[in-house]
């Protein structure tokens, strides 16, 4: 409809000075080539994925394709040790699971909380006050955060729970410092969601006589729970996703454990470790690192996507 | 409260349940609160953990007195000192700096130092002038024979360095440097007797301008902050250009088909995607793939020391990649809020789709664009892991001169630091985070700044 307006010929001759005319004419040309531009510009974001996919699973290809690697021992065994050829993904993966769930456990409970008292009690004023400094907690860089969880939280666990019970580097201590990360993630897009409830069904509970915490605990959240719930997947995927507060604080080997204060590598600290040295193209810890990197990715892109699924299935619609 | 289907209570039991439900209104209310108040204390926590290892008590023993090597080259030198008011090591003239570091350091490390920069321009310390004729002639002549000669203040640093070699033994934190102080001398006069007491900001002008250094008293963040500003440069250059076009593209051109709503719902899960993951897309395609251009190969100005593509060109389009996201959903949200009367206006008056781009519709979508790409930015300097993976240097003391040479960037420096198992590595490791969280903070306020002066001009 627009295009239809712009492209007319006679009317801007008809219409202005000469000059104008020639522009006209010499843009549209001009104005092709502008677009498919802009087009190539968006078409990047594709190549990339395209580029992640590819790449990924390439190099994975290459790994399970070595004699040493099997892809079943990949997926069962407990086992990572390169060194004599035992490539079982177990271990970083349960590493991963236990800050990501410790992290869950510190971020979904605050990061609730702190959005039903933002979005439901808070006056103005404190909520001018308080969004912000969430907001510098979620501007802070996360090796800061690691260098908070390694010279901080971890001494803390030991005078809490002893030296000899708790070591040096743990999975406890990233993951809460992990936990703290993600606050402000969950806050904000919960509070969103909350938000976005209508402010008739809260008035209607006032009106009939529920107190404060009762409307919002039996009327708001159950509305705005689809919005929350996606907000909890995306927490978890980027938990699963955070690399720098492990390296640094969860420890460097993969151990088989599930012990919070013993020492495990997850799989993006592996990656930062292995990727840090010296690493030669068309080694098997070169292929391996991407073998890794393929199923990180594949988690944290079916985290995102069952987050929107939630959304779209599950969303209250209200006038 | 089941009850409430079969059993209305009146009276005192009426009073009595509304009570209760009023207790537990405030219970939640406090819950709600405290939850809040956590988060403000996890940020306070991290601020008080940071200073109170950048600042504090170190004892430091030095291998050389100081005073005592400026006597021993008074004496020598046949200077009559004054016994009262001795001249600090520091104020010596260039010339006895020399002739001191000639004295104690060997003639190897005394050719190296001299290769990498002459003391003087007209004579030679350490090498014998053939040698250097033929140093200079070989192919790849050394830093020294075309640079200029060291300062008084270079000297200074390299006699400190070599002969005076003043090593932190013990270092405080800055709560208990406050309150226990006579602790700290206690220990002090048992565990070093020889060791001198001082009170040490770790975060000085010095280590600014310092480049690396294995010895955490001398290193500094130079080579890390000139990184930092090299890959940032870098990956504006490439994600705001593109970035912009695709949120133009989709919002003022993209039809409703298949195609872009594929770019659109790719975009939302790249936003996901772990930034380590990016990393690794760098390494295999910047690094690896491309090492021929992003190396400098093909323009033919490829760095001796980097004979891969591991470089800031890489690292920049890597963060480049990985903000780009960002970039599109923010531009995307700035250009739909510009009110379409604008541009109606705009085609009503006869001008092209561009012309109402670029001269309505983006100047008033403008701030809000400036202020996502800073957002994206300050991202983009806090980002580590996807510059381990995709190689960052781990000791340099060059400055990168462009982007060809390798890198190192302050995020990179701080987890390096931090790694180290000596604690003075972890004070110098919370002084470079104070530096970046200032430099982080000062571009979070521009963008507020800049948020609020544009928008009051143009709505």
């Amino acid at each position: 409809m627009e295009s239809k307006v712009v492209m007319e010929p006679g009317l801007a001759s008809t219409q202005t000075k000469k000059e104008t005319v020639d522009l006209s004419r010499r843009l549209r040309p001009g104005e092709l080539f502008i677009q498919a531009l802009l087009f190539l510009s968006g078409a990047i974001s594709i190549l990339t994925t395209v580029g992640i996919v590819y790449e990924l699973g390439k190099e994975s290809w290459l790994f399970f394709g070595d004699p040493e690697v099997s892809i079943v021992e990949f997926f069962t065994s407990t086992r990572w040790v390169p060194a004599i050829g035992h490539f079982g993904i177990w271990p970083l993966v349960t590493a991963t699971l236990m800050t990501s769930t410790i992290a869950m456990l510190v971020a979904l409970p605050l990061g609730l909380a702190t959005a039903i008292y933002l979005s439901e009690y808070a006056s103005p004023r404190a909520r001018s006050t308080l969004k912000p400094i969430l907001e510098v907690l979620a501007g802070i860089p996360t090796v800061v955060y690691g260098y908070f969880a390694l010279t901080f939280m971890t001494p803390l666990l030991r005078s809490i729970f002893g030296d000899d019970v708790v070591q040096i580097f743990n999975t406890a201590s990233a993951g809460i410092v992990v936990g703290i990360l993600i606050i402000p993630l969950v806050s904000s897009m919960s509070e969103d969601a909350l938000h976005a409830v209508p402010d008739t069904l809260r008035q209607a509970a006032l009106a009939v006589g529920a107190t404060r915490l009762e409307t919002a605990l039996r009327v708001v959240v159950p509305a705005a729970f689809s919005g929350i719930a996606a907000a909890f997947v995306v927490a978890v995927s980027r938990a699963v996703g955070e690399t720098m507060v492990v390296a640094i604080a969860a420890g460097a080997g993969p151990d088989f454990t599930f012990n919070p204060f013993e020492s495990a590598e997850t799989m993006t600290g592996h990656i930062v470790r292995i990727s840090g040295g010296d690493l030669s193209y068309n080694s098997i810890d070169y292929n391996s690192i991407f073998a890794i990197g393929l199923v990180l990715f594949f988690m944290t892109l079916g985290l995102n996507v069952i987050s929107r699924f939630v959304v779209a299935r599950y969303r209250e619609t209200y006038e | 409260m089941n009850s409430y289907n079969s059993h209305f209570p009146e009276g005192d039991e009426l009073q009595a349940q509304i009570d209760r439900r009023h207790r537990s209104g405030l219970i939640g209310r406090s819950l709600f609160l405290f939850s809040t108040i956590v988060g403000i204390i996890a940020l306070t926590a991290l601020l008080y953990n940071v200073t109170n290892q950048a600042f504090g008590f170190v004892a430091v023993e030095n291998e050389r007195e100081p005073e005592l090597i400026v006597r021993e080259y008074e004496v020598s030198a046949g200077i009559v000192a004054n016994i009262d008011a001795p001249t600090p090591l520091a104020e010596l003239p260039k010339d006895a700096l020399v002739s001191i570091l000639a004295a104690y350091v060997s003639d190897g490390v005394g050719r190296r130092l001299e290769r990498e920069q002459r003391f003087y321009t007209n004579y030679l310390i350490f090498e014998s002038e053939e040698t250097w004729t033929d140093i200079c002639a070989s192919e790849e002549p050394p830093e020294g024979c075309s640079g200029s000669p060291r300062s008084q203040e270079n000297v200074y640093r390299l006699v400190l360095e070599r002969v005076v070699e003043p090593d932190v033994v013990q270092s405080w934190s800055l709560v208990d440097s406050l309150f226990n102080r006579d602790e700290i001398l206690a220990e002090m006069q048992e565990k070093y007797p020889s060791a001198g007491l001082e009170f040490r900001s770790w975060l000085t002008p010095s280590f600014l301008t310092s480049p690396q250094s294995d010895r955490p008293e001398l290193a500094g963040l130079r080579t890390a902050i000139f990184g930092s500003i090299w890959v940032i440069i870098i990956t504006i250059l490439f994600s705001f250009p593109v970035g912009v076009g695709a949120a133009i593209y989709l919002e003022e051109y993209a039809r409703d088909n298949m195609v872009n709503r594929l770019i659109q719902t790719n975009i939302n899960n790249l936003a996901g995607v772990p930034s380590i993951i990016y990393g690794m897309l760098g390494l295999a395609i910047f690094v690896r793939t491309l090492s021929v251009i992003t190396s400098g190969a093909v323009f033919g100005t490829v760095d001796p020391t980097t004979a891969n593509g591991r470089t800031i060109l890489s690292a920049g389009l890597t963060l480049g990649l990985l903000i780009l996201p960002i970039i599109i959903i923010n531009s995307q949200e700035a250009l739909r809020a510009v009110p379409s009367s604008l541009r109606q206006g705009s085609y009503g008056l006869g001008a092209t789709r561009w012309q109402t781009i670029w001269y309505h519709v983006l100047p008033a979508a403008l701030p809000g664009i400036l202020t996502g790409t800073i957002l994206a930015m300050s991202r983009a300097i806090g980002e580590t892991a996807p510059l381990v993976v995709v190689g960052a240097s781990t000791f340099i003391t060059f400055d990168p001169d462009g982007p060809f040479s390798k890198f190192t960037v302050l995020p990179i420096q701080i987890y390096q630091w931090t790694a180290r198992p000596q604690a003075e590595f972890r004070n110098i490791a919370a002084a470079a985070i104070i530096v970046l969280l200032v430099m982080l903070l000062t571009m979070n306020a521009t963008a507020v700044l800049l948020r609020n002066r544009f928008s009051k001009r143009l709505a």
